[in-house]
């Protein structure tokens, strides 16, 4: 680990007219931390993400985001041609629908092999390559690299969504909702997955969650979003087992117990 | 009153009126500036349907003179009814000359062929084009698709061809095969075979491509170099085909098959009428043809 | 002696905003060291708050006022309130916990829940997986469950796969939280003989035990939770 945040957030709001959809919100990212972002649906969550990888152009406040050569970058003030070639490159991004994330009517294959085109690579044979050891990792079988994604399960086309991602190294990840929509034990096995590969590839990721077992599971820090706000953060296992605000408190007792 | 002169005073020369014909001059200016950008125009309605090369026909009527001899081609051929009826066109809005030869045309406004004879300077090449959006197969939105060339982001058009090999075992896009334009634009050079892809590539006549349905028009300039897409490991290749033209014996074109009887009989010939015609006038001679004399005999 | 472990005028009150925001106190004025190589025991009744102070002192718990000093790496740092990365770092390091439950990640053998904190912190896998192997066997778990994940395990084997998970790292403090609640006897003499160890190893422990008989072979102090306890000053 490095000693300077991979992230840097400053007072960053979001408003649709007057409506507030995050308001001000700051926070630092460092390198290989995964930050849970929980809260209901409305809470502003997802806004957030959405200004945080660029998706969604802030109403104020600042995102910094130190790029491979160690500088601290204003993402507003990048090109929007840089900007793209982080955003498919250094970052990655997982929707909640892998039919956003993925091109429904290509191969898994290529699919996993876009990325690696699109940063130049022009060898047929060291492509598919590529794919198919990103295949072995989220446990796609290699016999399923010509199938198109329209024929995969729910599962199956997240676990793809996450390689198409990770093929090429990103540092930083932003995940919505990855495992929503998914039954309980096909979930299982995704975070089981998603935990190993943040582990492994040193990887900071940002999961915007509502399921705490999610955040628990992956996250080391954690943000608790109502309205709009942050109203409570820190340690993940500090706010789930000893919430102090309402709101987070009414979250936690929330939980269905098995 | 029924000569071509006379009926000329109906229209204004070349059928559109002259302001739309600067409208889309500086649209084709615009294009040769930036070789392989697709410029947006105000497609007009022409006296054709959609499909029926009614972009090709808005640039060569911007484009034409009177002394222009001009020669009009559907896959090759000079005689099936596209290439008829859009030459007689012209002949009656512009009273202009016409012929088959390439050689003696200075423009030739063509559908999904590229003449075999070199094109040479001072010529122009007007192709009529479907779909002039390369990336429009893999992603459906105008406004990506736009920023794509602006950015520069190609690698989808490699995923194309990455499809085409791990479904085919080989490249299998035949025609309208994508090419980059000058290093930077990647470009649909309409529905030629990837046989002609070559012959664009720094050629000597001025190539020029008309969307009518798609209102877009785009250019390849004089001496620019068209590359076509591939892989290192499945490197561009052109079809190639086992035996010569059934008629003129040529080797290295492209051939239509011509199926004879419904007993399974067929050939081999140019799919070029002009560069078959040509050959066989200077002696020529492909088997067919030999066995058709002698069974004429 | 190093004292790794100091814990100085801690107060801590859970508000309970679902029931009408009233505040439980859990302790006050708690003031106690942990020596290296000691291993000191939380005593008094239940309910008093020991659990809640151990989770304390291993950052799982917020506090009110005061400091849980922590020597990481040469110097001292405050859990009260350090940054959520820095009591991450403490514990990768420094500061193990074994907790009465274990709680289970889906899929994971428990071999590597075992081997987990060792490649957390940069361990090779296999060597790793090898020492855990040992602590196992050491704690008798069936060598058919090493590669199954403990989901589906027995209370004492899932306590044993954390012991194991516990007791694998050098950490220079190790908090327990009735490590000996769920194991029979001869097990029992296995982890009374590991905290031994720790202790001759220098480690600081500090421990909640609720069988008299661990209790008394492995304290060298027991501390009454009670003296902390609000209710009690109070009454």
């Amino acid at each position: 680990m490095t000693d300077a945040p991979l992230l840097k957030v400053r007072d960053i709001s979001k408003f649709y007219g007057a409506r507030i959809g995050c308001r001000n919100v700051s926070f630092d990212l460092w390198p290989g931390e995964v930050l849970a972002i929980v809260g209901e649906s409305g809470s502003g969550k997802t806004t957030l993400l959405n200004c945080l990888a660029t998706r969604l152009m802030p109403t104020s406040g600042t995102i910094e985001y130190r790029t491979r050569d160690g500088q601290m970058r204003d993402l507003a003030r990048m090109g929007e041609a840089e900007r793209r070639f982080l955003m498919r490159t250094d970052w990655g991004f997982v929707h909640q629908n892998p039919a956003d994330g993925l091109r429904m009517t290509v191969s898994a294959g290529a699919n996993v092999g876009e990325r690696l085109m699109a940063v130049g690579g022009r060898h047929y044979g060291n492509i598919r390559e590529t794919a198919g050891d990103w295949l072995r990792r989220v446990e796609i079988g290699i016999d399923r690299i010509d199938d198109q994604p329209r024929a995969f399960s729910g599962g199956m086309r997240q676990r793809l969504q996450i390689a198409r991602n990770l093929v090429t190294a990103p540092r930083l990840v932003f995940m919505d909702e990855p495992t929503g929509g998914l039954d309980v034990s096909v979930q299982a096995r995704l975070l089981d997955l998603v935990r190993g590969l943040v582990h492994d590839l040193g990887l900071s990721a940002i999961i915007v969650t509502h399921d705490l077992a999610v955040a628990r599971l992956l996250s080391h820090r954690m943000m608790v979003m109502k309205d709009g706000q942050v109203i409570e953060q820190g340690l993940t296992d500090r706010v789930l087992d000893d919430p102090r605000e309402a709101y987070t408190q009414l979250l936690v007792s929330s939980i269905l117990q098995v | 009153m029924t000569t071509a002169a006379s009926e000329l005073a109906t229209y204004n020369f070349a059928y559109l009126d002259e302001q739309t014909k600067r409208m889309i001059r500086r649209a084709i200016l615009k294009a040769i500036a930036i070789p392989g950008y697709q410029v947006p125009f105000a497609s007009r309605e022409m006296p054709m349907p959609y499909g029926w090369g009614t972009g090709g026909v808005q640039v060569t009527a911007a484009i034409l003179g009177p002394e222009d001899v001009l020669k009009v081609i559907d896959q090759g051929a000079d005689d099936t009814t596209n290439a008829v009826s859009i030459r007689a066109f012209f002949q009656k809005v512009a009273n202009v000359a016409v012929t088959t030869r390439t050689r003696a045309a200075t423009i030739i406004q063509t559908r999904h062929r590229i003449p075999e004879e070199k094109l040479t300077t001072g010529q122009t090449l007007v192709y009529q084009v479907p779909i002039p959006e390369p990336l429009r197969f893999l992603e459906p939105r105008e406004t990506e698709t736009r920023k794509m060339h602006a950015l520069e982001e190609y690698g989808l058009m490699h995923v194309k061809l990455y499809e085409d090999i791990a479904r085919n075992g080989h490249i299998a896009t035949t025609y309208a095969y994508p090419v980059k334009v000058e290093g930077r634009y990647v470009m649909d050079p309409s529905p030629t075979p990837k046989f002609d892809n070559p012959k664009m590539h720094m050629s000597e006549a001025l190539q020029l491509f008309g969307a009518g349905r798609e209102k877009r028009i785009y250019a390849v300039p004089p001496h620019t170099e068209v590359v076509s897409l591939d892989f290192e490991d499945h490197p561009f290749e052109v079809q190639s085909f086992d035996k010569p033209c059934g008629l003129c014996g040529a080797e290295n074109v492209y051939l239509d098959e011509v199926v004879l009887d419904d007993r399974g009989g067929r050939m081999f010939v140019c799919s070029d009428t002009d560069h078959c015609e040509d050959r066989r006038a200077h002696g020529h001679c492909g088997t067919m043809l030999a066995y058709g004399k002698e069974a004429a005999r | 002696m190093a004292t790794p472990l100091v814990v100085s005028e801690v107060a801590k009150s859970f508000t309970m905003h679902l029931r009408d925001g009233i505040r439980l106190p859990v302790v006050s004025s708690v003031n106690f060291s942990v020596k290296a190589g000691e291993c000191v025991v939380l005593g008094g009744p239940s309910g008093i708050g020991k659990s809640s102070l151990l989770k304390m002192v291993y950052g799982n718990y917020g506090v009110d006022t005061g400091q849980i000093l922590v020597e990481h790496e040469g110097q001292f740092v405050d859990l009260a309130t350090a940054d959520p990365r820095s009591v991450l770092a403490v514990r990768r390091v420094t500061l193990g916990y074994v907790s009465q439950f274990l709680r289970v990640v889906p899929r994971v053998a428990a071999v590597d829940v075992v081997a987990e904190p060792l490649v957390a912190d940069g361990a090779i896998p296999a060597v790793a997986r090898e020492k855990a192997e040992t602590m196992l066997a050491r704690l008798n778990l069936p060598r058919e469950l090493w590669q199954l994940p403990p989901a589906t395990f027995s209370g004492g084997e899932q306590q044993r796969v954390n012991i194991a998970r516990g007791f694998i790292t050098d950490h220079r403090i190790l908090l327990l939280d009735e490590p000996t609640a769920s194991l029979d006897a001869k097990n029992r003499e296995i982890v009374v003989d590991m905290i031994a160890e720790k202790k001759r190893a220098g480690v600081a422990l500090l421990g909640i035990f609720h069988d008299d008989d661990v209790r008394v072979r492995v304290a060298d102090r027991v501390i009454d939770v009670s003296a902390f306890s609000p209710r009690k000053a109070a009454a």
